[in-house]
């Protein structure tokens, strides 16, 4: 569609067409310096204003379209064959990179989680171990098998001595954790006063003296039972001695905590 | 006048319609878009100076784009399509930059 009429005088010399190197004159319009007859210049111009108009037309058209279609990521879609390997490299060294970033992630969420159970086994650790210190110190309340054990003391003759014997004898015989009328007895419980008037850490005690043991039972009723034992002994200071074994005993009475005034933990384990 | 009604017109119907570029006119799509604008500046150009022709706007616009189209065509064939394109939009960009710098100097005579 290049031209649409016979002879009409081209271009002079003036400008030459675009895109030849030379400093750019623009592609342009020149007019040539002659022209045709009156009617035919008429005829020709509105045809050259139609297809300017055309032209204008589809170029307003294509740059629409092109710019709606450069928005949508159809680039791909457009795209050569070597753009389109150069992206593919580019999102492969991409994908690279995110794998290493995945894999570093993965590990330092490995270490964390590691160091997180480890953590909670600790102090799992630590939490039973300070149950089980609790329970032996008095200040935790404690339940099991174990036996009942009641000093009767009808001819008030039952010394502090005879209640030590029988709680070193029920702890030597595996006895874990007792009360005595009440009162926790712990490492450092201490048994005061004459007979009649006994008292425990300070709290007085009345007979019958009930012990309540967690420990094996038959243990520590044997234990208690052997000639020359505790039994026989406070049955000869005119006492008596009643041991029922039980399945499940409850130790709630409480004592409170020792601090050590003096010794603090030894650093480095 | 009939440009510029042919732009906006243009520019319309390609918003209202919104086709879909067929494949194989992607690649020569935005070189011909831009080279038809070179045509157009350069005529704006032209019409500033006094010495435009329409039949000279209509051959250099449709060769323009012809061309245009041409060479990232056979850049393509040849293997070097997306540097073609680039070269192609390089130069047409500069012209339309002195053209639009020779408009300025008519407009704002500066």
């Amino acid at each position: 569609m290049s031209d649409p009429e016979g002879p009409v005088p081209t271009g002079p010399a003036g400008r030459p067409p675009g895109g030849d190197g030379t400093p750019p004159p623009a592609d342009d319009g020149t007019a040539p310096p002659g022209a045709g007859t009156a009617s035919a210049r008429r005829r020709r111009d509105r045809l050259a204003a139609a297809l300017i108009g055309v032209l204008t037309l589809l170029l307003g058209f294509a740059l629409a379209v092109q710019v709606r279609n450069a928005d949508e990521a159809q680039l791909l879609a457009g795209a050569r064959e070597e753009d389109l390997v150069r992206i593919l490299d580019e999102l492969g060294s991409r994908e690279d990179r995110l794998r290493e970033q995945i894999f570093e992630q993965r590990a330092a969420l490995r270490e964390l989680t590691g160091s997180g159970s480890r953590t909670g086994t600790a102090l799992e650790e630590a939490r039973s171990r300070a149950e089980a210190l609790g329970i032996l110190a008095g200040s935790l309340p404690a339940q099991g098998p174990g036996i009942t054990l009641t000093v009767r003391d009808p001819s008030r003759e039952v010394e502090a001595s005879n209640l030590v014997d029988v709680i070193q004898e029920l702890r030597g015989a595996g006895a874990e954790t007792m009360q005595v009328d009440d009162v926790r007895i712990g490492p450092s419980s201490a048994i005061s006063g004459t007979a009649g008037r006994l008292r425990v850490d300070g709290t007085p005690l009345q007979a019958p003296y009930d012990f309540v043991v967690l420990g094996e039972p038959q243990d520590m009723e044997t234990a208690m039972n052997i000639p020359g034992g505790i039994v026989q002994t406070i049955e000869r200071i005119g006492g008596d001695v009643e041991i029922a074994q039980s399945p499940a005993l409850v130790v709630d009475a409480l004592r409170p905590l020792d601090r050590p005034q003096y010794a603090s933990p030894a650093t480095g384990d | 006048m009939i440009p510029i009604l042919g732009l906006a017109v243009g520019v319309l119907l390609g918003l209202l319609f919104d086709p879909t570029v067929p494949l194989w006119l992607q690649p020569y799509l935005p070189i011909a878009v831009v080279a038809a604008l070179d045509a157009v500046f350069g005529g704006l150009r032209a019409r500033l100076d006094g010495i435009f022709d329409a039949k000279v706007f209509v051959i250099s616009f449709v060769s323009n784009v012809v061309v245009a189209a041409l060479i990232v065509f056979l850049g393509d064939q040849l293997g070097v399509g997306a540097q073609l394109s680039t070269a192609v939009v390089v130069v047409l960009g500069i012209r339309i930059f002195g053209n639009a710098a020779a408009i300025r100097r008519h407009v704002f005579r500066a």
